[in-house]
């Protein structure tokens, strides 16, 4: 269990994440919506010790995340930022090794390269694991970067806009991927999305926030509707039932 | 396999520099020549890996390949307790004569400036970037004030002063060689054991953090390692600002890998190719008239320029 | 907000002059201005005048050279200091006294100029390439750079025996100026109009090359100009005074902090301060270990090294990561 009580975060004198509390329920898809600058992936960054907060508690199976060692907690949650960005020339298959880094500390057993194996496999990367990074599309790099997550094996997975510049399709397999990972591994999967149709599609559990606060949270069924969706966005929203799921529709 | 076929080739490069510059060129008294001749050489092994060493840590802290420790403004530190002392008390000085005293006050010097500019950024908690660029705007201030006092001050008292601006294996003291290499060893048992994290800090901090690296303590105490190897490298035989980022770059120009198990090596066989190279041209082909520091310099700062131009996503 | 008219600061800037006159070895107050002796005149002619026009000249135009580089690279910390220029210049004046052993003064200049808009040119490439342009890493580059250009002078001073001698010449300091010795200092005044005269299309470039060409501005052309005065000013300085660091850097962040990034709005106000810097340093550097003087590079140094650090703190705080 992961839960946020009364964490702040201000840069300067303005608050970005303002007195945050909540509990992410295990064993779902939770999205994290809002407009821009609602101070999201800021609360990401702070549940995944990415960056200190200045105040409040993150307690993850009800040890506050200070008092965890640090290569403890790495086997307990992961985190894939939306600036992902890395250097070094690597193949896909050494990306994917460093997830292993928290068990084996850079000397890979036959149980990591198994691991390795599977994630590659989860995300169907078999084919390109001798790719270096920047020879793959956006959707396969964001893949690979996903099954380094898998490789390190976390009950908990934070992902900050992973469908960032990515097409539809590219899209549509990212999250699928992910909703496998919830389904088929039994992994708690935590993100923030901009597409909201993404939020309602895929996602078991939805928090909005706005200027650094939480407005709404609650299963996607309570959370997509017109009201709901009109005090997040400042907009009305139309909500149309497709195939069983709920659209959003916007644009005009 | 490919790598051990690389680094072996390197070795025997080595062997190769290290026996021509021992064994060739001397008609007689052997005796008195060789002993100090290897003297040399083994100066030249130890701050050319101390130097190949920290680089290699200090670009893998700061995720860039353009960048070398001596921007922390330790060299424009040494110039100054330089220049200060024969401003003040005069060539005379027992600062000065001595050069065990000289290189306590040198080292002690360095250490403790970059002692507290780490304690000081650290403890603000900003990122590495900022904590260079004060680094190298005190370096900055220090060489204007050393350029303020090199101009005051006699004539021939300067070249004493000058003699010290460049790095010179000429007049290695050899208990200083053997108090510097324990330092060093020291630094190195220090270091050994943050080996591990070498690799996956390379990737940047948020994928450090996430892996389970304790990154602001290691990366603190691989900062005082690289300061503590560059003080000692410097105040053994004054600074040579761009070896590190000469060899370090021609590295991984020629083994390609993020490993730091070969990056380290490779890194210092190339430094002691670097330096007994440069050596040898220096006493054979220039006969003295320039001096190591310079012809690396000057070498080293025309590839680093060529290596800036050149598209490159390493930074 | 504290914003200052323009004819209160040129007010103050009078005074400081006014006083700096009176500023040095030599007796000169102000009574005797009514009725000077010959000596005093000569003085006053040939050593204090021409050390205040100097100084009012180079401080003016440092800063504005700051402030046309800053909106070029769209860089608070990018000046003649952190992009390599002076170094470069100085690598100009070494090649000119080792090729033309005798060089005039006006040899001297070209060959620095020359070899001061080849750094900068040399340093804008750079910048293009870098994919990482993070505002701290910039100047980080630019001080690696001009680090680089000086360890090749250094390569050829050694050479020739000159090492000293270079850091003589090339250490900022007014107490050399005399009548005769700083007119080349003259050349930035027309530059200075010149970029008055190019403030607007600077300011469209500073918004970057697709912005300003969308709005029909020849972009490297106006770049290239603003390059070429950059280049001009530092060479003159650098000859005539030496370098004077961290000038370029603070002056115009400060004033852009309160004045805005317009250049027309900015451009007098930094001249002005510009001067006016300098002329407190160089009064400091005069009376703190009177008789004796420290060079403006050294008080520069200090005083200019502790504001860029607390500008690049605030800058940390107020904006943060």
């Amino acid at each position: 269990m992961v839960n946020v009580m009364n964490v702040w975060k201000h840069y300067g004198t303005k608050p970005v994440v303002d007195d945050v509390s909540i509990s992410i329920p295990k064993g779902k898809i939770t999205t994290f919506i809002g407009p821009n600058g609602a101070g999201k992936s800021t609360l990401l960054s702070m549940i995944s010790r990415l960056i200190t907060k200045d105040d409040g508690e993150v307690r993850i199976e009800n040890q506050e995340i200070g008092h965890w060692k640090t290569e403890e907690l790495s086997k307990k949650i992961s985190i894939l930022k939306q600036s992902n960005h890395i250097h070094l020339r690597l193949t896909v298959r050494e990306l994917i090794s460093f997830g292993r880094f928290p068990y084996s500390r850079g000397r890979l057993t036959e149980e990591d390269e198994d691991k390795i194996e599977q994630a590659l496999e989860f995300v169907a990367l078999q084919d390109m694991q001798d790719k270096y990074l920047d020879q793959l599309s956006g959707g396969q790099r964001q893949r690979a970067y996903i099954a380094m997550v898998i490789a390190q094996d976390t009950e908990y997975v934070l992902l900050d806009e992973p469908l960032n510049n990515l097409d539809m399709n590219h899209s549509v397999q990212v999250m699928k991927t992910l909703s496998r990972l919830v389904r088929e591994l039994g992994k708690t999967v935590v993100l923030v999305v901009h597409d909201i149709n993404f939020a309602s599609c895929y996602s078991d559990y939805i928090v909005a926030m706005k200027e650094g606060r939480i407005v709404e949270e609650g299963s996607t069924e309570k959370m997509i509707e017109p009201e709901v969706l009109n005090s997040i966005y400042d907009m009305d929203i139309d909500i149309h039932t497709i195939n069983n799921q709920k659209i959003c529709v916007y644009f005009q | 396999m490919l790598f051990k076929r690389k680094i072996d080739l390197l070795l025997v490069l080595v062997i190769v520099l290290v026996a021509v510059f021992l064994f060739t060129g001397i008609s007689s008294n052997w005796d008195y020549i060789l002993p100090r001749r290897a003297v040399k050489m083994v100066a030249i092994i130890v701050t050319g890996a101390a130097i190949a060493f920290s680089t290699v840590i200090f670009q893998t802290i700061t995720t860039n390949r353009i960048l070398t420790p001596s921007i922390l403004g330790l060299d424009s530190m040494y110039l100054l307790v330089q220049t200060g002392v024969v401003f003040w008390l005069g060539s005379g000085s027992i600062a000065m004569m001595n050069s065990h005293v000289n290189y306590l006050v040198s080292v002690g010097a360095m250490i403790v400036f970059s002692f507290l500019l780490f304690k000081w950024l650290f403890r603000r908690g900003e990122n590495v970037y900022l904590l260079l660029l004060v680094g190298l705007i005190l370096g900055t201030f220090f060489s204007s004030m050393s350029s303020f006092m090199q101009i005051l001050i006699d004539p021939n008292e300067f070249l004493i002063v000058q003699d010290r601006m460049f790095a010179s294996f000429n007049n290695v003291n050899t208990e200083l060689l053997w108090v510097s290499i324990i330092i060093m060893g020291v630094a190195f048992l220090i270091y050994f054991p943050n080996h591990k994290y070498m690799d996956v800090i390379s990737l940047g901090k948020d994928h450090a953090v996430n892996l389970g690296v304790p990154y602001e303590k290691i990366v603190q105490r691989l900062l005082v390692i690289v300061a503590i190897l560059i003080a000692v490298a410097t105040a053994l035989v004054g600074p040579v600002t761009f070896l590190g980022l000469l060899v370090v770059n021609l590295a991984h120009e020629f083994i390609k890998t993020f490993r730091h198990n070969y990056l380290i090596v490779v890194s210092i066989l190339f430094s002691v190719i670097a330096l007994a190279g440069s050596q040898l041209i220096v006493e054979r082909v220039f006969t003295f008239s320039t001096t190591i520091s310079v012809l690396i310099n000057f070498v080293g700062g025309i590839y680093f320029i060529y290596l800036l131009l050149k598209e490159n996503k390493a930074w | 907000m504290i914003f200052m008219k323009t004819r209160y600061t040129l007010l103050a800037l009078t005074l400081l002059s006014f006083l700096s006159l009176f500023v040095g070895v030599s007796e000169l107050s102000v009574p005797d201005l009514f009725r000077l002796t010959p000596e005093q005149k000569e003085i006053l002619v040939i050593s204090r005048l021409p050390r205040l026009t100097s100084i009012l000249i180079a401080g003016a135009s440092i800063s504005i050279c700051g402030l046309i580089m800053q909106q070029l690279t769209r860089n608070k910390f990018v000046s003649p200091t952190t992009a390599g220029t002076f170094d470069s210049a100085r690598l100009g004046v070494l090649i000119s006294l080792l090729v033309f052993t005798s060089a005039s003064p006006l040899v001297k200049i070209g060959v620095a100029f020359i070899f001061a808009l080849l750094g900068t040119f040399l340093f804008m490439q750079i910048l293009e390439r870098i994919q990482f342009k993070d505002t701290i890493f910039i100047p980080l580059v630019g001080l690696m750079f001009g680090n680089i250009i000086s360890s090749i002078s250094t390569f050829f001073a050694l050479k020739y025996d000159l090492v000293q001698n270079m850091s003589s010449w090339l250490h900022g300091d007014f107490s050399m100026i005399m009548e005769g010795r700083f007119e080349m200092l003259y050349l930035s005044i027309p530059l200075l109009a010149l970029a008055f005269f190019y403030a607007n299309q600077f300011t469209l470039a500073g918004m970057g090359e697709d912005f300003a060409k969308n709005l029909g501005l020849n972009y490297t052309q106006v770049v290239n100009i603003g390059l070429a005065i950059v280049a001009m000013i530092t060479a003159s300085v650098v000859l005539t005074v030496g370098m004077i660091p961290f000038l370029g850097l603070i002056v115009p962040n400060i004033v852009t902090y309160y004045y805005g990034d317009h250049l027309k709005k900015s451009l007098v106000q930094t001249a002005i301060f510009g001067a006016g810097f300098v002329l407190i340093c160089d009064i400091i550097g005069r009376v703190i270990i009177f008789p004796y003087e420290i060079s403006i590079s050294l008080t520069m140094g200090v005083i200019g090294s502790g504001i860029f650090i607390y500008l690049l703190m605030r800058r940390r705080r107020s904006y943060a990561i």
